[in-house]
């Protein structure tokens, strides 16, 4: 049953949004980059939020993840509505619940791989060096565990976003948000970038949304959700025709 | 972070380790100068109390008593030894024909109390030879070149002959005016005369008495005007304080350093949060809190403000130790207090800094990093 349609969330739901809208101010006016949005995300599917530049994407996907609050509508993240938490608990929920995999990286640069990919675990309190440890095991599994002493700056484009993912994942997150995580990557290794994500990212019990444009691998979505003007235009497993 | 970005941290070390090195050589020549004021009650360390007319100062600034005024002086309860004590100013025609001023010291005859305790050169002993004095090492450096030994040459000293038989290990006066010691008798001679001579007596105190209630003593008895050893320093030293613009001199060089110091540091450190804004706003994407980021941020600048503050220190004490042959700086020391003042300084430069600084860091929104 499509939930979204009459303003329940579905039980399994990952991520369920309900009447989005968001406002920003440039100068004396106001501008709506979302408008009305509902949809839901589920556990174990890789869903694309795909659209030009100025459609809203970057914005919707930065409400639905806890870090920039909706004009209007709610926001639930695995049953709890975030945007009724305190600042505090918000940090925190993001902390354990969330996993970050950004565009141009945004590792520590004075850290070496292993530290970086640790961040999460040594935010949530654990000690330096255990967490360490569990990195490099995410890091030997994403193929780059000889390159845990190293800093970020030795390391190639495709290896550095691997090292985003293994910080997205290293606290085993039930959300994962990618946000254009092949657009500073060529081609192929933009490509083996999201085999590896699909195959680390995805899980029954894990959501996965990815902001993207990047036309090159459309075809590896679960669902791809299209966004023009602030508004939902398709959600389907493939794009749209006309696009 | 900021290891990993070599210009700023090196731009942050130097804008601190300039500062202290600013703030500290600064303050420690400041100190050490102003303490020249009261070289000549160190360089006479057996006078636990001074004896003057109630007129004087300080040992350059003095007016003389009449010679009866050291058995007034002896003739007080309390008083174990009293010699007299004369400092004169006198002309020296040098060796190639320069004149030059002196200061002639005429100490005790037969104990020779009013010499410094050590000698560079030569003995004691030396005193007791005819037209003898003992020259201070201010004066082997101004009289004569680094390859001629002074010991035995002759000086024209206000038109009478004197000859140097010793080097005494003195601290410099506040001037670096050469300084000739002699014995008292000698001094009478060299230094043209006037019906009073007598500059200060020098007073040691009997056993079970202080030297304050000594000095108060002798005030009651004698009209005259004494001071401890540690009152007359201190006296000499505030004489320079405030009869000369060095504190506010000092005072402006310190200034600046702490400002270069809060500028410099404040732009890097500002240029750094902003370099890594992207960085820190994806930690707290994730989820790592604003107090955690303060505290990292805190950590570094510790680590660079530590570093920093020790190449200033080690600068200085370089500084020191190398113009330490050099006779101005004979003696310079640094206080323990200056090092602390100093490291208080950085701390405050830090805290004005990163709180302007972190500011930026603190009011980023997470999603900015999506931007």
């Amino acid at each position: 049953m499509d939930t979204t349609k009459i303003g329940g969330c579905a039980p399994e739901a990952a991520i369920c949004a309900r009447g989005i809208s968001r406002d920003f101010e440039a100068g004396q006016t106001t501008i709506r980059v979302l408008h009305d949005i509902n949809t839901d995300i589920r556990p174990g599917e890789m869903t694309y939020v795909v659209g030009e530049s100025g459609s809203g994407k970057t914005t919707l996907i930065s409400i639905m993840c806890g870090i920039l609050w909706p004009t209007e509508g709610e926001v639930k993240v695995f049953g709890t509505d975030i945007y009724k938490l305190s600042d505090t608990e918000l940090v925190k929920f993001r902390l354990n619940n969330i996993g970050f995999i950004f565009q141009q990286y945004n590792l520590i640069p004075s850290i070496d791989v292993a530290s970086n990919a640790a961040v999460p675990l040594i935010a949530q309190g654990m000690p330096r060096e255990e967490a360490r440890e569990r990195a490099k095991v995410l890091l030997d599994k994403l193929n780059i565990g000889n390159q845990a002493d190293k800093l970020p700056r030795q390391l190639s484009g495709g290896q550095q976003q691997r090292v985003a993912i293994a910080r997205a994942l290293v606290h085993e997150p039930r959300l994962v948000v990618c946000d254009e995580p092949t657009a500073a990557l060529d081609a192929s290794s933009g490509r083996r970038v999201m085999d590896l994500l699909r195959e680390v990212a995805v899980a029954p019990d894990r959501a996965c949304i990815i902001v993207t444009h990047d036309n090159r691998i459309f075809d590896l979505a679960d669902r791809i959700i299209v966004l023009e003007d602030g508004r939902i235009t398709h959600d389907g497993k493939e794009m749209p025709d006309d696009h | 972070m900021l290891t990993g970005d070599a210009q700023k941290f090196y731009g942050l070390l130097f804008g601190i380790g300039f500062s202290t090195l600013l703030i500290t050589q600064q303050m420690t020549i400041f100190v050490n100068l102003v303490e020249r004021g009261a070289s000549g009650v160190y360089n006479a360390p057996e006078a636990e109390v001074w004896v003057m007319d109630p007129v004087s100062r300080t040992t350059d600034v003095s007016y003389a008593m009449p010679g009866t005024a050291l058995d007034r002086v002896r003739s007080v309860e309390g008083v174990e030894w009293a010699v007299p004590h004369l400092r004169a100013v006198a002309n020296v025609r040098t060796a190639d024909g320069d004149l030059e001023g002196v200061a002639v010291i005429g100490v005790d005859d037969s104990t020779l109390i009013g010499l410094p305790e050590r000698m560079a050169k030569g003995d004691k002993s030396v005193m007791f030879a005819p037209d003898s004095v003992v020259i201070d090492d201010t004066g082997t450096t101004r009289f004569f070149p680094p390859e001629q030994d002074p010991i035995g040459e002759r000086l024209e000293l206000n038109d009478q002959r004197a000859v140097i038989r010793g080097i005494a290990d003195s601290i410099p006066s506040f001037t670096s005016t050469v300084v000739l010691y002699t014995r008292y008798s000698n001094a009478l001679k060299f230094v043209p005369g006037t019906r009073n001579r007598l500059s200060f007596v020098l007073v040691g105190v009997s056993e079970g008495q202080t030297p304050q209630e000594v000095a108060a003593r002798i005030e009651a008895e004698t009209g005259l005007k004494a001071q401890t050893r540690d009152e007359f320093s201190q006296a000499g030293v505030n004489f320079i304080i405030e009869n000369t613009g060095i504190p506010t001199n000092f005072g402006i060089t310190v200034f600046l350093g702490f400002v270069v110091g809060v500028a410099i540091v404040g732009l890097t450190f500002s240029l750094f949060l902003r370099d890594n804004i992207k960085q820190f706003g994806a930690l707290k994407a994730i989820g790592v809190t604003n107090s955690k980021i303060v505290q990292m941020v805190a950590a570094q600048a510790g680590m660079v403000g530590i570093i920093g503050y020790a190449l200033g220190v080690v600068g200085t004490v370089a500084f020191i130790k190398g113009f330490s042959a050099n006779p101005f700086f004979k003696g310079f020391y640094i206080p323990w207090q200056i090092p602390l003042i100093s490291l208080a300084a950085v701390v405050v430069i830090l805290a004005i800094t990163g709180l302007i600084a972190i500011r930026s860091v603190l009011n980023t929104e997470p999603a900015s990093v999506f931007r």
